[in-house]
């Protein structure tokens, strides 16, 4: 594999959820600091917004922090090939495979990934923009905005709320790129007054609390925590 | 596998997604229509398929899913030999594709369905007249990705890649219905968007997806 590196700034949900990734699959990397702020110097290839694109020597760069992690399936286990798995490495928190083993995990995953970017991102990086950026931005928050936020949001952890009393992860039984994907909004909503809508519901708790205690997951946050260089 | 199954509604884009991806893979399924002025999505017997309580919901013996894009996702991994091809074997261009297909959901569909639901089927469902500064407000969007994708397109035939793929079927459903309204304007504009527009739209597989909704009763 080339040399991966990924463009942005950690406090970026979209460049967390990148680097939660890369952190679990330990592929080494190089994060290179983008000054959003200033709108400095672009990296090359974006060719659109300011969303950070990464780049991998071999594949050139991949846009969208939503696809990479499976850019990082396809890197280790060629598209559509069941994958055959060494256990010798199963820790605590044993990474069986973010992505499932076989069709049906495959299938439950792919289907939560869809969840998390339909139903829960929609109303939780809008209360993540107005409850943790816009302060740091001085941008004026919007209560009625808010209220609607939390009111979609807490209907979509009613569902969750559910589907974690049957299943430990929301993909089934083991942590998978589905719960992944919801770490980087969640971690701030946690971190406001509102961070009851997930704590206050005993299964989203319960599976809050495991999630946000993997290792890689506590490094990204470290790395968000960090003064920019 | 065992029998496949699609809930759904056939003026649904997302139901239409799934029945495209379907008839792409020459697949035989039961369509099961979900009734959905009598509120059916919402009843405990489809909430058991889907508990977000929307179409389309899809079974494939002892698989269940919902969320289109899972579906199709799942479809042409599952059916990979047969029909169409809709995934790229080699890894680059696979990648190449998964941005695209992204960007569907996170750019194009947020605008691109709420001009649809304005112009269409807000009426339809008797919810009053479009609201003007919403749609002026999201045409403006919609055009900005669509500067993009005639960007793409000038140098690559499919949004996908150099064949049509997943990311392509995708946009099929609102590409349809948007072409039916005053939004056709930012399509029609675009020599390159324009061009793929028509091509998606004449597989025989859309076609066959579109055929649904002659039979719904």
């Amino acid at each position: 594999m080339g040399s991966v590196k990924v463009y942005g700034p950690p406090a970026s949900t979209a460049v967390a959820r990148v680097l939660a990734c890369l952190l679990e699959k330990e592929v080494e990397f190089q994060l290179i600091p983008v000054n959003m702020a200033k709108g400095s110097t672009k990296p090359p290839n974006t060719s659109r917004s300011r969303k950070p694109p990464f780049v991998d020597g071999n594949l050139g760069s991949v846009g969208r922090s939503e696809s990479i992690p499976w850019v990082l399936l396809l890197l280790q286990q060629p598209f559509g090939q069941v994958p055959a798995f060494q256990d010798e490495s199963i820790t605590l928190f044993g990474n069986k495979g973010l992505f499932g083993n076989g069709l049906l995990e495959r299938a439950s995953i792919e289907q939560w990934l869809e969840a998390e970017a339909q139903s829960f991102n929609p109303p939780s990086s809008v209360l993540v923009f107005q409850l943790a950026f816009a302060p740091r931005m001085r941008l004026k928050q919007d209560p009625a905005v808010i209220e609607q936020n939390e009111g979609k949001l807490a209907k979509v952890l009613d569902v969750y709320e559910n589907r974690l009393e049957e299943s430990r992860f929301l993909a089934g039984d083991d942590f998978t790129l589905a719960d992944l994907s919801h770490l980087p909004n969640a971690q701030y909503i946690t971190g406001t007054d509102r961070g009851h809508l997930l704590t206050s519901r005993k299964n989203v708790n319960r599976w809050w609390e495991e999630i946000s205690s993997r290792p890689s997951w506590k490094k990204v946050v470290e790395m968000q925590k960090a003064p920019p260089s | 596998m065992g029998v496949l199954k699609l809930h759904g509604h056939p003026y649904s884009g997302a139901t239409l997604r799934v029945l495209s991806v379907l008839h792409e893979k020459g697949l035989e399924f039961e369509f099961v229509p979900i009734d959905l002025a009598t509120g059916e999505h919402k009843k405990e017997h489809f909430l058991s398929l889907n508990p977000f309580g929307q179409i389309p919901a899809f079974e494939d013996g002892e698989i269940r899913m919902f969320e289109s894009r899972a579906i199709t996702q799942y479809l042409a991994h599952a059916y990979a030999d047969r029909g169409t091809e809709l995934l790229f074997k080699e890894t680059k261009k696979m990648a190449e594709m998964s941005v695209w297909a992204e960007v569907e959901a996170q750019k194009f569909d947020p605008p691109a369905s709420k001009v649809a639901f304005e112009l269409i089927f807000k009426p339809m469902i008797g919810g009053g007249a479009a609201d003007e500064a919403t749609v002026a407000e999201q045409q403006a969007a919609l055009s900005k990705v669509l500067d993009v994708y005639e960007a793409r397109l000038a140098g690559s035939s499919y949004l996908s890649g150099d064949s049509f793929g997943l990311a392509d079927a995708h946009h099929q459903p609102l590409v349809h219905y948007l072409l039916g309204t005053t939004a056709k304007a930012a399509f029609d504009s675009r020599p390159y968007v324009s061009r793929w527009a028509a091509d998606i739209l004449s597989r025989p597989a859309w076609v066959n997806a579109l055929a649904q909704q002659s039979n719904a009763p």
